[in-house]
């Protein structure tokens, strides 16, 4: 039982940090992604500063023989860049734009402003669904 | 600015905690599938599911010791979503969102997150420029 709680842990930490960061704020986001308006650089503090911690964790990686819970890590292998990155990251970042939410501040955002927070999270898991009717490539 | 960052060093330490404790890349949107069984990759379930439950726990936790965070949410159902779909669809087609490819990727280095990364950002902020132009906010 011990993977949970630390898994649990880390997701609390990770929402603390968005919190702290001022990312649970859609219109900081959209501030963000504004570049032709008041633009606001924020986000690439938050992105810069989580990046240190894991760009030390990457290297920590192959010095460790497994992760401390669990039996081995599990690290994506694909690097071809296929289209359906492509069409993806585009799609997902028309939603980000139009919404000014990605998926880790909509889940935190549950416990600030339940209402919007829910409606979207809920298109989103429906977005999800959605994406398994397409076939595999 | 130090808000953003300090928020940041959060969420890189929380992602470096799935890393080395769990062995598992932090990536919301992959874990969101995951935790509501609509991917079948990934951790199992009940450390997907922990580490999601995390996230409003973990903003919750800032409002009860700092006050109120603040969030300004678009009030138009549509847009929540319309927004909420295509980021749920966009981000399993293209494997990851700001966490798993912003964050966990850019710090590997990883060709694909290093190309899916600067997509949906460029994306984002060419959807926010024509939103505005057409005057929807």
């Amino acid at each position: 039982m011990r993977a949970p709680l630390i898994a649990l842990l880390a997701g609390a930490l990770f929402g603390a940090g968005l919190a702290v960061s001022g990312m649970a704020d859609p219109a900081k986001v959209r501030g963000f992604l504004d570049i032709f308006g008041a633009w606001d650089p924020t986000l690439v503090f938050v992105m810069g500063g989580a990046i240190i911690p894991m760009a030390i964790a990457w290297r920590l990686v192959p010095k460790l023989d497994r992760p401390l819970l669990a039996p081995k890590f599990a690290i994506p292998t694909k690097r071809d860049l296929d289209p359906r990155l492509i069409t993806g990251s585009v799609l997902f970042g028309i939603g980000w734009g139009v919404g000014g939410l990605c998926p880790g501040p909509a889940l935190a955002d549950l416990a600030v402003e339940p209402v919007p927070a829910a409606l979207f999270v809920a298109a989103m898991l429906l977005g999800m669904w959605l994406h398994r009717f397409l076939p595999s490539p | 600015m130090v808000a953003g960052l300090i928020g940041g060093l959060m969420i890189g330490l929380a992602s470096a905690i799935m890393l080395l404790g769990l062995g598992r890349i932090a990536g919301v949107s992959g874990l969101a599938a995951r935790a509501s069984s609509l991917s079948a990759d990934g951790p199992p379930r009940l450390i997907a599911l922990a580490f999601i439950i995390g996230l409003p726990v973990g903003a919750a936790l800032i409002a009860a010791i700092l006050g109120p965070i603040e969030t300004n949410f678009s009030p138009s159902i549509a847009t929540l979503v319309i927004g909420g779909l295509l980021v749920g669809f966009g981000t399993r087609l293209g494997s990851g969102c700001t966490s798993g490819h912003g964050v966990c990727g850019m710090s590997r280095m990883s060709p694909r997150s290093l190309v899916a990364t600067p997509v949906f950002i460029g994306s984002g902020m060419v959807t926010v420029a024509l939103l505005n132009i057409i005057g929807i906010v």
